[in-house]
């Protein structure tokens, strides 16, 4: 309790959280947009990307916002005007209230759940409800079905996550992320504690299911039924404008990269390095540079899983609606369950 | 307070400030933006033709099934993490419990299956 929790009264604790909050949301989106969505993709496509805003075009994202500010807000004349308006915040406070679960170090945090994992899985399917409002309020034909597949699919898609997630749970005994990552880099694999022991090793393939169902919770590109553009147009976006169209793209890519974060937390050992390499022998023992050093770990490890996100977005063709449901249901949770049992008969008998 | 309900509290303090930065952008937008509706410009887009009929037209709601199957399967979510974060306490009397949970749930799922409504027709 060094760094945040210090001395500092509550409103102060609080607008710091906050300030950091918006940080968090604001550059994994950034990051995620200008080195994958802008340069990775150019690259992939043999063409340079935004190259006249800054060096190398890395003044684009701002240049970007300068533009949208000013384009005009259009609501159509028979939509449903204030929940029409009010669909691409509610996806965004789904994002920021998804962000505030995330640990960045042994003090660096927000919040500290002991059911964080729940948390996490609850707040996350809020964006559902955003999304669902856009569609329906648009008076659109294309807005109608683009929601209402989006619905479909992140409910079914909801399940594979949330039961891939079990197995971390059932192997660290806990539900508060904090405790997760410090299991994770405090561990040892039998006997041997130079890589910690990161659940990425024993949960393979709960690991899989989490990253293929994010893949499809952000409806990106083998899962991006429900604003295929060349036979919905844009979903449940088409009648957005302006900056309202601006907040739905950040969320989208601000969501990414709060789920890598919470897949790196998750799998990969979060903040931390294995505590062997620095001879620390307990979570008391951390050294005060890790609230610094962590969140750069974690940004690193972020970085990493949303460029993987990224890759498969732009490598791969789009799935029909109907082999999309049928690989949730028929393929994704089967596995998943019978990765709880198999992870509770290893806990059980270890 | 307890640090509990601190925590709940900053929940609230970061959906508050993600209102508040979308308003202040989308204020400035308002200041910055033209402003000229025509009855073009609000028509419902229907790829460059005329709308024909209302925009909520009748569609085929496909996942009606899927919406039940999703309410079994996240209540049995519900069911599953505290006992798996207690599984180290229950042992081996737990891991058959569940054992035997999850086995019905499976078989709701195989029936489904059976049924042929997990097709997206």
């Amino acid at each position: 309790m060094s760094l945040l929790a210090a001395d500092l009264p509550y409103w102060a604790q609080s607008l710091l959280r906050v300030l950091g909050g918006t940080v968090a949301v604001l550059l994994p989106a950034g990051t995620i947009v200008y080195l994958f969505l802008f340069k990775m993709m150019s690259f992939m496509q043999s063409r340079l990307g935004p190259m006249e805003a800054g060096p190398y075009g890395s003044l684009q994202l701002f240049a970007e916002v300068g533009k949208w500010l000013q384009k005009e807000d259009i609501a159509p004349e028979n939509a449903d005007t204030r929940v029409f308006r009010m669909a691409p915040l509610v996806v965004l406070v789904s994002t920021f209230l998804l962000v505030a679960v995330v640990p960045f170090g042994p003090d660096a945090y927000f919040t500290d759940f002991d059911a964080g994992v729940f948390y996490m899985l609850a707040v996350s399917s809020i964006s559902t409800l955003g999304i669902l409002m856009a569609g329906w309020s648009s008076a659109n034909k294309y807005s109608l079905l683009g929601g209402l597949r989006a619905a479909g699919q992140l409910i079914a898609y909801e399940l594979p996550m949330v039961l891939s997630v079990i197995g971390v749970v059932i192997q660290a005994g806990t539900m508060n992320l904090q405790s997760i990552v410090i299991q994770q880099n405090d561990g040892e694999i039998f006997g041997f504690d130079g890589l910690g022991n990161p659940f990425l090793l024993t949960q393979f393939v709960g690991f899989l299911v989490f990253m293929i169902s994010v893949q499809a919770e952000l409806t990106q590109t083998p899962f991006d039924m429900p604003i295929a553009e060349s036979e919905l147009v844009s979903g449940y976006m088409t009648e957005y404008s302006g900056f309202r169209f601006l907040i739905f793209f950040i969320a989208e890519f601000a969501t990414a990269g709060v789920f890598s974060l919470i897949a790196s937390v998750l799998f990969l050992g979060g903040w931390g390095l294995p505590f062997s390499w620095f001879g620390w022998e307990s979570v008391d023992g951390i050294d005060n540079w890790m609230n610094v050093g962590g969140p750069l770990i974690l940004v690193t490890k972020m970085v990493v899983l949303s460029g993987i996100i990224m890759w498969v977005r732009f490598s791969f063709p789009r799935m029909r609606e109907d082999q999309l449901q049928r690989f949730a249901w028929k393929v994704l949770v089967p596995i998943s369950l019978v990765n709880i049992m198999i992870t509770a008969i290893l806990k059980v008998v270890f | 307070m307890s640090d509990f309900l601190r925590d709940y509290l900053t929940v609230v303090w970061f959906a508050v400030i993600a209102l508040v930065l979308a308003s202040l952008l989308l204020g400035i937008a308002a200041v910055v933006r033209p402003n000229k509706p025509t009855a073009q410009k609000l028509m419902a887009y229907e790829s460059g033709v005329n709308p024909v009929g209302d925009g909520w037209s009748q569609s085929q709601v496909r996942y009606y099934i899927f919406a039940l199957l999703f309410v079994v399967f996240d209540v049995e979510a519900v069911f599953i993490f505290p006992w798996a974060t207690q599984l180290e306490r229950y042992g081996t009397f737990g891991l058959i419990e569940m054992g035997i949970f999850v086995f019905v749930l499976l078989l709701g799922l195989v029936y489904a299956w059976r049924k042929g409504v997990l097709r997206w027709v």
